[in-house]
């Protein structure tokens, strides 16, 4: 049987986790003090996961950026191919937060707006 | 002369959340004074997510939660000014003069019959660090490059070290690495890290940055910019190994290396202040040992979530409120419990706690000296336990806090309450 330690990212608190894995592939997961913990540690396994935060600029507002979003997370591996996506993109005031900046970026979520601009 | 109940000092997630709780106890005529150009204070360029879990129980980025406060605000339709900086604060013949400035209308008064000082902290400069080394362009606090990120759109360098593991270095970390810069190494004094653990994995595990502990910048190279530092590792006394360096090309030095509570205007009022916290000494109700002078969020010891900012400043607007309700008078004591500071513990706030009969549960929020495992946390009236708690882990970057229940503190108004690690 496998073991491994992580820390989880969910929240603050950082709880430490150990998951073992069992011959016919399953995880169970220990350390964890919500559900959150168990499926964050799953995904970690398998499919990692995370938020995206960063700027976009105001076409239309010189020297203006928008703080942005994904929707929710998005695979660790694509991080970098939607930096270049965002940063090549403009985004257009009047904005409020939640407007949707880029739909269904690279299939993964929405990049919404974290902030408003008049 | 313009005249408010209360005067609050900063328009950050502080002291919005102290003027909101402060109109709905029932006081109406607030001012909140903020010297940046929009109410919402250091939030608006922490674009990272991870605030408000415990607030709004969701996750959120800084503006957004700003954002919250900002409409809650706007709803009760408080007042605030913007661009203007509080001078000074003196007692007045009713309750406070506040001196402030702006470039519209100058030097002006404005009295206040409680004031909350809600100013929130500043970063450890250069100069307070004392690097050898030259003075170069290129070196910044972790905060001033992320304000240069995330609100100016401008890279402040490609090649960078970080010299501090606190949160704002880790989140910097990653923020200069997303946007394309290499971020060499985050270096750390301590033998241990002072930022979030999920903060060390998702910014710098997530992107192979080494977290070097015991290790410090011993030299800043470099002529108008820097061109490299040099990194050593550091002795239990924290002295520098000169056998043990090395020297890394950048043309960036971050620091993330502690923030201090902004108190000048606290001390020019002669208001008492703990040297361990930097901030005012307060009782439960976030009152200063200046009659109607609260104080909250980072001025008084810095948090690590603003939740937890949140929560106090609503402590401290509320009795603000309790207290202008009373007739801007204090309300009568049966005693002053004396918090002590017991082994492995570096701070308490409050310091004390005032007993009037009319108290409800208290939470003393403290923070221990270094790293714990497997230990119990341990309180006390005048020696006897009060209660007793399994730890599993205790960091010094992550404040704790123990409730003391109202029966305690009634059945020994005057005693000392004292909080302990036992190994």
């Amino acid at each position: 049987m496998e073991k491994i330690e992580m820390i989880c990212i969910n929240c603050p608190l950082g709880c430490m986790l150990t998951v073992e894995r069992d011959a016919e592939g399953g995880f169970k997961v220990s350390g964890n003090t919500c559900p959150r913990g168990e499926k964050y540690a799953v995904n970690e396994l398998t499919h990692p996961v995370r938020t995206l935060t960063t700027t976009v600029a105001i076409g239309n507002r010189e020297g203006k950026y928008l703080a942005v979003k994904t929707a929710k997370p998005i695979s660790k591996a694509k991080l970098f191919e939607a930096m270049a996506l965002v940063n090549a993109t403009k985004a257009q005031a009047p904005v409020k937060i939640g407007d949707v900046i880029i739909e269904n970026m690279l299939g993964e979520a929405d990049l919404v707006a974290a902030s408003d601009a008049e | 002369m313009m005249n408010y109940d209360i005067v609050i000092v900063g328009g950050g997630p502080a002291g919005m959340a102290a003027a909101c709780a402060a109109y709905d106890n029932g006081t109406e005529n607030i001012l909140i004074v903020e010297r940046d150009n929009a109410l919402g204070g250091i939030l608006r360029q922490c674009i990272h997510n991870g605030f408000g879990l415990h607030r709004f129980g969701e996750e959120l980025t800084g503006p957004e939660y700003a954002a919250r406060y900002a409409k809650m605000v706007a709803e009760r339709g408080i007042d605030y000014i913007v661009d203007t900086m509080v001078l000074s604060l003196e007692k007045g013949e009713e309750g406070t003069v506040v001196t402030v400035m702006n470039s519209e209308r100058g030097v002006f008064c404005i009295n206040a019959k409680a004031v909350i000082l809600a100013m929130g902290c500043r970063e450890r400069p250069r100069g307070a660090l004392s690097i050898p080394g030259t003075r170069p362009a290129g070196v910044y606090t972790a905060g001033t490059a992320q304000r240069y990120v995330n609100i100016k759109g401008k890279m402040p360098g490609k090649n960078v070290v970080i010299l501090g593991s606190g949160d704002i270095g880790l989140i910097m970390a990653r923020r200069m690495t997303l946007e394309g810069a290499k971020v060499h190494v985050v270096c750390e004094i301590m033998p241990y890290s002072g930022g979030l653990n999920r903060n060390i994995v998702q910014c710098l595990n997530d992107f192979d940055i080494p977290l070097k502990l015991s290790t410090t910048v011993a030299k800043i190279h470099g002529g108008e910019r820097v061109t490299g530092v040099t990194i050593a590792k550091v002795d239990s006394n924290m002295r520098v190994i000169p056998e043990e360096s090395e020297y890394i090309e950048c043309d960036t030095l971050l620091l993330s290396c502690g923030l201090l509570p902004e108190n000048e205007l606290t001390s020019a009022a002669g208001i008492a202040l703990d040297p361990i916290t930097g901030g005012a000494v307060v009782n439960e109700n976030r009152e200063t040992e200046m009659e109607g002078v609260f104080a909250c969020g980072n001025v008084l010891h810095v948090h690590d979530l603003v939740d937890y900012v949140s929560e106090e400043s609503a402590v401290a607007g509320k009795s603000a409120s309790e207290y202008i309700k009373n007739g801007a008078k204090k309300a009568a004591l049966m005693g002053t419990v004396k918090i002590e500071k017991g082994n492995g513990v570096r701070y308490t706030v409050p310091q004390k706690i005032d007993v009037t009969g009319a108290n409800e549960e208290v939470k003393v929020y403290f923070r221990v000296g270094k790293i714990y495992e497997g230990v119990n946390l341990k309180v006390s009236m005048n020696g006897e336990q009060v209660s007793s708690a399994k730890k599993r882990k205790m960091a010094p970057g992550e404040m704790e806090f123990v409730k003391i229940k109202k029966s305690v503190l009634d059945a020994a108004p005057n005693g000392t309450l004292k909080i302990e690690i036992v190994e």
